[in-house]
């Protein structure tokens, strides 16, 4: 079975560029700031609590949110769209942009649209796609992926900022972040005014009203779905709940668990496209619903990870993600959530070592705003990659021979007698720096002890055995 | 002196401990017999099965968990484990991993997991009051500096039993230890069992994290509650050729006292 490119290699190419270390610090500073949004608000834990519900019964009635979702958006005179795979949202998007090339198409901030690799599709089609948000913005003008769900350049430095958009857009070197964004700014502008469509990402779908809700601190993602004439807005199936009021509650979960804000700069909510009197707004709202793979999930052990609200805590606070960085993960979604949900979502056997990049710590669990237990997933994933496609095959033999001796104390015994055996080589004090075969990724970077000449039962039915 | 019930304790000593680090077990019975515990030893336990749980591997896992159940519930009193992670493992996952793979037996991993103690955690309450508070508030002892330690809360102790102050105030209670603090003190150390071997050099850089967070703080002493964290972590020390020390709990617990007849090993 062909395992292409693993984690662990992408992870040890990672690791060999100076990216890892910019992750590690932003990460770390993340995780500081939200632990001082959650401290600020007493109600913290029980609206973690409540979020948690509302995400858990709209999957659970997803079907049903969904058409509710639908009709409202139709009710308020958008259009819906459905898309089953990457194949058929890109080819939906690609004729709303319009047959006609080279139309200027603005995009803001979206996850969903890395999934469907949108933007090198409308390019293939012959128009021009400018991203909007900062971080995308720089990605895009690197030729680079976005590393982090909501801080896309996170495995950059302010300097590799600079010497980009001197590179790229002949700007004079600086590495001053409120210059650079300047600079961005003004380039981005005369796009804003001039676009023919807009295409944003949905942070939530209300099925209530078919109100549309993106969060930015930019302002962009308010200027590329009211400014031009058309407005598409890609959301993936999940990213659904039932009323406003819910919305509310994860709003105030999201920032908070996000970037340590108690309110994103805009929460913007779009209902529908612009009414007569209206004074902005785009004539034509469309919304193009995606499942590619969220469907199978749903029906799988792992359905809990599409509670998710995406707000990137798991992979701050991640001591794999802080060490490698998001372009280990090898797809869109990175970190804790991205080793559940990826094999889900696409080709398992492909992405089947994902969920064991982890060292089962548990602290993404304890940062989920909405409480999902993510190492429990993890482990569920694990299970079906043995059974599927076992990324560590060679463990088997180890596991069959574990298997027999821990539940048959006297072959346990013999097997401890042989360690012993093999640790006699070793002088009183001393450990091992090379081990055999594949337990050498242990001395790779560490000793190992010998086993004790006298273990602690043998010691025990000496010395105190009958007593 | 707090009220110190004398009851009888099994003792689960876990494989790493029992095969590696026996010296663990021996300041364990030390420091339980101290606060008038009866400790028996189980001779058939093996292990509880958390290495095949985390590889994915359930069949594996409940049938090494179940043989150690059985052992442990033809035994009464609480069960003392000298290690979070396979305290939490029988604890919160037992039951679960038990009632999917093997319903019928559901009733003896609740049982087994409602018996369970961490060490630390269990000598917190039969010290109570008594738990002592060793000499923290001057920087000598007896006119020798004290000893920068720091305890590591490892994982599933913390997150998964809710345990840390329980460890940090044990190892305050131990003369001429100064306990201090590191940065991210309660990020993982990259050990995660197999992880260790799966993704070796991920784990080498978590790894690596924590051990210059420790020579940053000018750590002398590196103490913790789980063998098996501290082997990997004593294993990238030794590597460095640092000369921080490190020591289980029990076996700091143990140091503070004068030794018993028979020789001492070496502690870890």
């Amino acid at each position: 079975m062909s395992r292409p490119v693993t984690f662990r290699r992408r992870a040890r190419r990672e690791l060999s560029t100076p990216k890892p270390a910019a992750v590690g610090r932003a990460a770390r500073r993340f995780t500081g700031q939200r632990q001082w949004a959650v401290d600020d608000f007493v109600a913290m834990e029980a609206t973690r609590d409540r979020g948690r519900q509302i995400r858990l019964h709209t999957l659970a009635n997803l079907h049903h949110y969904l058409d509710r979702f639908a009709d409202s958006v139709e009710r308020a005179g958008g259009r819906v769209l459905w898309a089953a795979d990457a194949a058929e949202a890109n080819r939906m998007i690609g004729r709303l942009v319009g047959d006609d090339r080279n139309k200027l198409v603005i995009k803001s901030k979206s996850m969903v649209t890395e999934e469907l690799e949108l933007l090198p599709y409308l390019e293939g089609q012959g128009h021009t796609v400018v991203e909007t948000d900062l971080g995308e913005f720089i990605v895009q003008i690197a030729g680079d992926h976005p590393s982090h769900i909501i801080a896309p350049v996170m495995h950059l430095t302010r300097q590799d900022v600079g010497a980009l958009f001197q590179e790229q857009l002949g700007m004079p070197y600086t590495d001053d972040p409120s210059t650079l964004t300047q600079m961005a700014r003004r380039h981005l502008r005369r796009y804003f005014l001039t676009a023919d469509v807009g295409i944003s990402g949905v942070n939530m779908g209300i099925a209530e009203t078919g109100s549309i809700i993106t969060i930015t601190n930019e302002g962009n993602g308010w200027l590329t779905t009211a400014a031009p004439r058309m407005h598409i807005a890609v959301m993936g199936m999940e990213r659904l709940v039932p009323t406003f009021a819910d919305a509310a509650t994860i709003v105030e979960i999201l920032a908070r668990s996000a970037t340590g804000q108690r309110l994103s700069v805009y929460t913007n909510v779009v209902t529908g496209p612009r009414r007569t009197g209206d004074p902005d707004g785009p004539d034509e709202l469309v919304v193009v619903i995606v499942d590619n793979g969220r469907s199978r999930v749903l029906r799988s052990e792992a359905a809990e990870i599409l509670a998710c609200i995406r707000c990137g805590a798991c992979l701050n606070v991640c001591p794999v993600f802080r060490a490698v960085g998001g372009h280990a993960y090898g797809q869109v979604y990175a970190g804790p959530v991205g080793a559940v949900l990826a094999p889900g979502m696409a080709d398992f056997q492909e992405w089947a070592d994902l969920p064991y990049a982890s060292s089962l710590c548990g602290a993404c669990r304890e940062v989920c705003p909405v409480r999902i237990d993510i190492p429990k997933l993890l482990v569920d994933q694990r299970v079906r990659a043995t059974a599927e496609n076992d990324p560590f095959r060679w463990m088997g033999p180890g596991m069959a021979i574990y298997r027999q001796a821990g539940k048959r104390p006297t072959l346990w015994k013999t097997l401890l007698g042989a360690g012993r055996m093999a640790g006699r080589v070793k002088k009183e004090g001393e450990w091992f720096h090379r081990l055999p075969f594949h337990t050498k990724a242990w001395t790779h970077s560490r000793d190992f002890p010998p086993p004790a000449t006298q273990s602690f039962r043998q010691w025990w039915k000496e010395n105190r055995d009958g007593t | 002196m707090s009220t110190r019930m004398s009851e009888t304790v099994q003792l689960f000593v876990t494989c790493v401990v029992d095969a590696i680090f026996p010296q663990v077990g021996r300041d364990v019975v030390e420091e339980l017999e101290r606060n008038g515990d009866r400790v028996e030893f189980p001779p058939d336990q093996t292990c509880c099965g958390q290495p095949a749980y985390n590889a994915g591997r359930p069949r594996e896992a409940v049938e090494v968990l179940i043989h150690n159940l059985e052992v442990l519930d033809r035994t009464e009193g609480p069960i003392v484990i000298p290690s979070g992670s396979c305290a939490d493992f029988i604890i919160h996952h037992g039951p679960r991993l038990v009632s999917s793979e093997a319903p019928g037996q559901a009733g003896l991993a609740k049982r087994a997991a409602g018996r369970v103690r961490e060490f630390t955690s269990h000598v917190v309450e039969k010290r109570g009051e008594d738990i002592g508070r060793g000499d923290q508030a001057t920087g000598q002892a007896g006119g020798v500096p004290k000893r920068r330690a720091f305890y590591h809360p490892s994982c599933h102790a913390l997150r998964g039993l809710g345990l840390r102050k329980e460890g940090e105030d044990l190892l305050e209670s131990v003369a001429g230890v100064e306990r201090v603090e590191i940065e991210d003190a309660e990020e993982c150390c990259g050990f995660g069992g197999l992880f260790a071997l799966e993704m070796p050099e991920v784990s080498t850089e978590i790894m690596n994290t924590k051990l210059d967070r420790l020579e940053e703080a000018g750590v002398e002493m590196l103490v913790g509650a789980d063998a098996s964290c501290l082997m990997h972590l004593e294993g990238g020390l030794r590597r460095r050729r640092s000369a921080i020390q490190v020591l289980h709990i029990a076996s700091a617990l143990a140091s503070d006292r004068p030794p018993p007849e028979g020789d001492r090993g070496s502690g870890r």
